[in-house]
């Protein structure tokens, strides 16, 4: 279990990344935290001939929080994120998706952002991403987009992204403080890819939902908007427990659910409605995650 | 020979492992530590199909290759090397076609090996083995073995008559008059499938051949070097004097690094044939695909009671899926014999009838595994127990207590052939219910299951056939060695050198075998080197399998330490001018009745190692000592113990969760009751993790869909519950010790436990599961919270 | 070390490794445990899956934890690593190997050093030592003899001796 030969590149700065990805294509895979990456090469599911690593950009190293965004550079490791989200209330979303995320070794090391580039539908961040409606920062020799996340995630393991393109950051907006937020995983095992996970948001102004956005991983072939059920809350009492049930019937029935041979359509689907029950149970009463 | 003293000496004190403080620095010497100079690194092209026809194999660009030595076949390797076919007279008519170390013409099972690369680092080898062009011919393959005995079914081996390896038919009693006048009549089919030991060091081998001495040194990651190197002799044509296997550090073995394996073999014929090192590493997706797989079985068993709720008979049906071929030496079928003949023997009953078809299967091959075939009949057994108990409305524990065999009843050889003595059924039950504190742990469900959650308690008894004898191999012509030797001299410096032919892979028999050397002799284990695992330095004997250690290997380590204790005090008296039982060693010196000083065990040892004109004339003291110990009665030592599981259900989602655990058992005289009880949560973890988590699974065209371990999943940390350990000790009779096999119980009734405590939950929605792992889905559909049908 | 296929690319790197510098010029492919283990010979790394699953060959690479298997060993140029054996050498774990030593908290070993480097993050982290937490911590590391519990109860007996 050894990676197939690669070139290596190690850029300093942006531009050299750049303009290697210009170069290489499809042939380059960027190398962020590599825990998925990693794994992919050693058994040989993945022969990229180029490598770049981007671990040595500073740029891509940066978290930034202003009054209207987190931006968290492409090199922003999990457990950074996490560590500055748990210390802040308006955050309570992200530390709870990013707690779930494998474990402390794999925290460590791995991105958020390369979680988000790889797009595997099981992963925490680019549900989490789409819950917080963030944006994606793309860039190439080109010249740089800000794609909106909604716009992102195309199916598995696909992308709005372009093969000179590459993810220098991502940002969230700061959500107001009549958000709520909840978040459940149901796995086999701490630590492991979700069976079925929920990123749910409401925004409550006057006890009225006026916002909602619930989003499934684990679930379909990209992170899941549960669009009638959501629809369904929009302008309730989210105390309302029938409208939570009729919401929770809604993502059971409506979501799109691809199965695993191990895991069937119907378990998943039902694992939607008892998530979404759950969740919206907890964002009953104000505070959330 | 004199029985140890019972009063707490060094026998029974619960003493950390001394080897260990080197495991914690990172101090291991694993095989894969381990190198040579201009060793080759090799890489196996396996196959990617369950069953093929090989035409043709092209290796010339692989060997083009910058950095490869050599690409090997099978036609190379059978210059050097024999094939083997499994041969048993235990298992008469036992069809098992011969095996060889790379592919002959065909594969039978996904992950063969065909090929083998030699380059200089495995990865260049890697590159290398995808450049091997094979044309396969894809055939058929026999992957769902409940139907493998259909007429028409497709053959695993397309030149066998049928796909079956081996039929078991034994009965005892009038079944059928039993059944026939039975009150209450349980039955159930239960599923369970296929997993594996997952020892986390991989497999590993580094054959090394000295063109000058002729003679093959092999550092392997495996239980028993001994026997090995028997089978390298053999299948290499060599004497074994010049087979050299030294194990090091054994990164955890579980009865999967106890087989030949054709890729281990084909190392050792590849460094014979080239004359060069060879080093494999198998790999974490070899290791799922090519170790040995076990436990596949459906058993659909009956269970008679009579209209005094007394268990009357058992009437049994198993069909068994081998895989491609039965292991060697020992033969796959061993598990199907150890799933069927302990049923029911913790109980009095008076008939019993099993019948087993053994399947071939174009799957990886499977063998023995951790407490071997027993949690399939403890399974079965305590699932039908509980039916009854039900169906009866009595209490579990009390319906098992009625029916237990007794002290009085035994020793017996029961209607299933198993010789039962020295067990302890009723005070394990007794003690389990102090522990749990039975009736308010019982009002504690009740109450949090009024409150909406679901929690199920569930029980196994066991008995448990440990420490095999001389009888179970070598009765059926199969080389397995049943009696282990300790040697032992007096250093010098007073202190001991050791050798045995059991093995260490970190249950801790090292540790165990020293503190009887020094209870025997009268010293401190800290004064006692002992080596293990080293076909040069250690005696033969069996290594490490069926939990033997204590139960032989320690009678063989007090026999020589008495011995050797004889010796010294000989010695020691023709010195001093006293008779010598009038001596005794304590603490390292030699005592006399009352306990005085009169020699040091040093001052001892320089004199007759360096000053022997000393010693009266005719005095030759013997200060090396070898004791070999065979045990004379009872094919195996029998143990007994129950265990008790609480687990929570998730009723939305199906999870179970085993919130905590507890075990009970008598495994004789305990020698460390700190490394024991680790033994006994270890094995619990196992069984908990075949009930809950693993699973080997194929496709339908038998393709393994099983081979990370994001996909094989594993109970960690996470996921497995603190379990309390008690014991009962009745020592076995048979023995000066009295120990017997522990290092198994924790698996054999672990899972049993598990699937009880969940059934107990389920009953309370009038639900029930009889397949494991319980996976959510299963859990969930049982529950009735899912359709019964999937969706396309 | 290794006659390479002709697709090879070869790498010079410096790395401190136990607090010496080390150079070496090795093979892009290489991951940073092969590394340590095959060519400095700091085999007290281990490797259990090659796929970031089991926490045996987790090292420590400029204060944290991580997995060996997972990381290149050119990623490592210019970084600090610490093995088992330095962790060991500079008195890092000692209270926790004495814990897992007094309470026989392993068995074949082969998971030990990726178990205690793990731990000694946990505890040095500052959080509350309870035994969920410690079950959650150590949640990516497998080992298959002790059924954690042993593992368990030594790390909250070190951070026990910790704050004492």
């Amino acid at each position: 279990m050894k990676p197939a030969p690669f070139a290596y590149h190690a850029p300093d700065s942006l531009d050299e990344a750049l303009a290697l990805l210009e170069a290489h294509g499809e042939d380059a895979q960027i190398l962020a935290g590599g825990q998925s990456l990693m794994p992919m090469l050693a058994l040989r599911m993945a022969a990229p001939a180029c490598l770049i690593d981007i671990n040595r950009i500073a740029s891509l190293r940066r978290l930034e929080e202003t009054d209207e965004a987190l931006r968290v550079g492409a090199c922003v490791r999990h457990a950074e994120l996490l560590r500055h989200a748990a210390s802040v209330p308006h955050w309570s979303l992200v530390a709870a998706c990013l707690r779930e995320v494998a474990h402390p070794g794999i925290r460590n090391r791995g991105t958020p952002c390369g979680s988000i580039a790889l797009a595997d539908p099981a992963a925490e961040a680019p549900a989490l991403a789409v819950a917080l409606d963030a944006s994606i920062h793309l860039a190439s020799r080109r010249g740089e987009r800000r794609i909106a996340v909604g716009d992102f995630f195309l199916g598995i393991y696909e992308t709005a992204r372009e093969a000179d393109e590459m993810i220098v950051a991502v940002s969230f907006p700061r959500p107001g403080a009549d958000w709520r937020f909840g978040f459940e995983e149901i796995a086999r095992r701490r630590g492991d890819y979700a069976l079925a996970g929920l990123c749910a948001g409401l925004k409550v102004v006057d006890g009225r939902i006026e916002q909602a956005r619930l989003v499934f991983f684990g679930v379909g072939d990209r992170p899941m908007r549960a669009d009638e059920a959501e629809a369904i809350l929009c302008g309730g009492d989210p105390a309302d427990a029938q409208l939570r049930a009729r919401a929770a019937e809604a993502a059971m029935a409506r979501i799109e659910v691809s199965g695993s041979a191990e895991y069937g359509v119907a378990y998943k689907r039902h694992l939607a409605g008892v998530l979404t029950g759950r969740v919206l149970a907890r964002l009953a009463e104000a505070g959330g995650a | 020979m004199t029985a140890p003293d019972p009063r707490p000496g060094e026998i029974g004190r619960p003493r950390p492992r001394a080897e260990s403080r080197r495991l914690l620095a990172g101090r291991g010497r694993y095989a894969s530590d381990e190198n040579r100079p201009g060793q080759l690194h090799a890489c196996f092209l396996r196959s990617p199909h369950a069953h093929a026809a090989i035409h043709r194999i092209d290796r010339e660009a692989a060997l083009a290759h910058p950095g490869v030595a050599a690409v090997l076949l099978w036609e190379d390797l059978a210059s050097v090397c024999k094939p083997w076919r499994t041969v048993s007279g235990a298992f008469p008519g036992l069809a098992s076609p011969t095996q060889y170390p790379l592919a002959s013409g065909r594969v039978a099972w996904q992950g063969e090996p065909v090929a083998l690369v030699l380059a200089h680092s495995r990865a260049v080898a890697e590159d290398a083995a995808e450049l091997v062009a094979v044309d396969y011919e894809p055939l058929p393959a026999q992957a769902d073995y409940r139907s493998a005995l259909e007429p028409d079914a497709v053959l695993a081996h397309p030149a066998m008559k049928d796909n079956i390896a081996w039929t078991m038919d034994v009965a005892a009693g009038d079944v059928d008059a039993a059944f026939a006048s039975a009150a209450l009549v349980v039955e159930d089919e239960i599923v369970f499938t296929r997993h594996t030991g997952v020892p986390l060091e991989p497999r590993t081998v580094l054959a090394a051949p000295d063109a000058a001495s002729g003679e093959l040194t092999v550092r392997i990651s495996h239980q028993m070097p001994h026997q090995l190197q028997l089978h390298l002799a053999e299948f290499l044509d060599m004497p074994m004097s010049a087979v050299k296997v030294s194990t090091g550090d054994v990164g955890g073995g579980f009865g999967i690094k106890m087989h030949v394996y054709p890729d281990e073999i084909a190392i050792c014929a590849a460094a014979r044939l080239l004359g060069r090192p060879v080093k494999f590493v198998a790999d974490r997706i070899e290791s799922m695909i090519a170790d040995v797989h076990a436990r596949e079985h459906v058993v659909r068993a009956r269970m008679a009671v009579d209209g005094e709720g007394m268990i009357t008979a058992f009437d049994i049906r198993d069909l068994h899926g081998l895989g491609a071929y039965s292991v060697y030496p020992r033969s796959s079928t061993m598990e199907t014999v150890m799933a069927l003949r302990p049923i029911g023997a913790a109980y009095r009953y008076g008939a019993w009838r099993a019948h087993a078809d053994v399947i071939l299967q174009n799957k990886a091959v499977t063998g023995q595994y951790r407490s071997v075939g027993h949690p399939i009949a403890t399974t079965v057994t305590e699932r039908l127990v509980d039916r009854a108990a039900r169906a009866l409305g009595r209490d579990p524990l009390a319906f098992r207590r009625a029916n237990y065999m007794r002290p009085q009843d035994m020793p017996v050889t029961n209607p299933a052939g198993l010789r039962l003595l020295d067990l302890s059924h009723e005070a394990c039950l007794d003690r389990l219910v102090e522990l749990i504190d039975y009736d308010a742990l019982k009002a504690e469900i009740e109450a949090e299951n009024a409150n909406g959650r679901l929690l199920g308690l569930g029980f196994a008894a066991f008995v448990e056939m440990t420490a095999s004898g001389t009888e179970a191999y070598g009765r059926a012509g199969v080389k397995v060695a049943a009696v282990d030797t300790v040697t032992l001299m007096l250093e010098p410096d007073g202190s001991l050198k050791a050798a045995a032919s059991v093995c260490e892979i970190g249950q801790g028999i090292s540790q165990g075998l020293r503190q009887i050397i020094a209870e025997g002799v009268g010293l401190s284990p800290d004064r006692i080197s002992l080596s293990l695992g080293d076909t040069a330095t250690s005696p033969h004997g069996g290594g490490a399998w069926a939990s033997r250690g204590a139960a032989i290997g320690g009678e063989a380590a007090w026999g020589a330490a008495r011995r050797l204790r004889e010796e010294i005090l000989a010695a020691a008296a023709a010195l001093l001018q006293c008779a010598p039982d009038t001596l005794d060693i304590a603490d390292g010196a030699i005592v006399d009745a009352a306990g005085r000083e009169r020699m040091g065990l040093r001052e001892l040892a320089e004199t007759v190692y360096f000053r022997g004109y000393e010693l009266p004339q005719g005095v030759q003291p013997q200060l090396s000592v070898a004791h070999s110990w065979r045990r004379e009665r009872d094919a195996a030592v029998p143990t007994n113990g129950i265990q008790a599981s609480l687990v929570e259900i998730d009723a939305e989602t199906g999870l179970v969760r085993c919130l905590k655990h507890w075990v009970v058992e008598d495994c004789g005289r305990i020698v460390n009751p700190l490394l024991v009880d680790e033994q006994i949560r270890g094995g619990v973890a196992q069984g908990i993790g075949a009930a809950l988590f693993e699973a080997c699974r194929y496709d339908g065209e038998g393709q393994f869909v099983t081979g990370t371990l994001a996909d094989y999943l594993l109970p960690m940390a996470g996921e497995m519950p603190d379990v309390v350990v008690a014991h009962v000790e009745t020592p076995y009779s048979g023995s000066v010790i009295g120990a017997k096999g522990a290092g198994e119980a924790g698996t054999c009734g672990a899972g049993a436990a598990v699937l009880n405590a969940i059934n107990d939950a389920l009953a309370r929605r009038g639900a029930s599961i009889s397949e494991t792992p319980a996976t959510p889905e299963l859990v969930l559909r049982a529950l009735g919270r899912l359709a019964p049908e999937a969706e396309p | 070390m290794a006659d390479p296929g002709e697709d090879e690319s070869f790498r010079d790197i410096t790395v401190r490794v136990n607090g010496e510098s080390v150079r070496a010029r090795i093979p892009v492919r290489l991951s940073l445990v092969d590394w340590l283990r095959d060519h400095l010979g700091l085999t007290g790394s281990h490797v259990g899956c090659e796929h970031g699953v089991c926490g045996a060959c987790t090292v420590v690479v400029d204060g944290t934890c991580l997995r060996g298997c997972l990381m290149l060993a050119v990623q490592a140029d210019g970084a600090s690593v610490e093995t088992i054996e330095g962790a060991t050498q500079s008195g890092r774990l000692r209270a926790l190997q004495e814990a897992f030593y007094a309470r026989a908290a392993l068995q074949c070993g082969f998971c030990t050093p990726g178990m205690l480097l793990t731990a000694a993050e946990f505890l040095e982290g500052g959080e509350a030592p309870d035994r969920d937490a410690i079950r959650e911590a150590l949640s990516g590391n497998y080992c298959r003899c002790t059924g954690y519990e042993a593992i368990v109860d030594a790390v909250a007996a070190a951070a026990h001796s910790r704050e004492r």
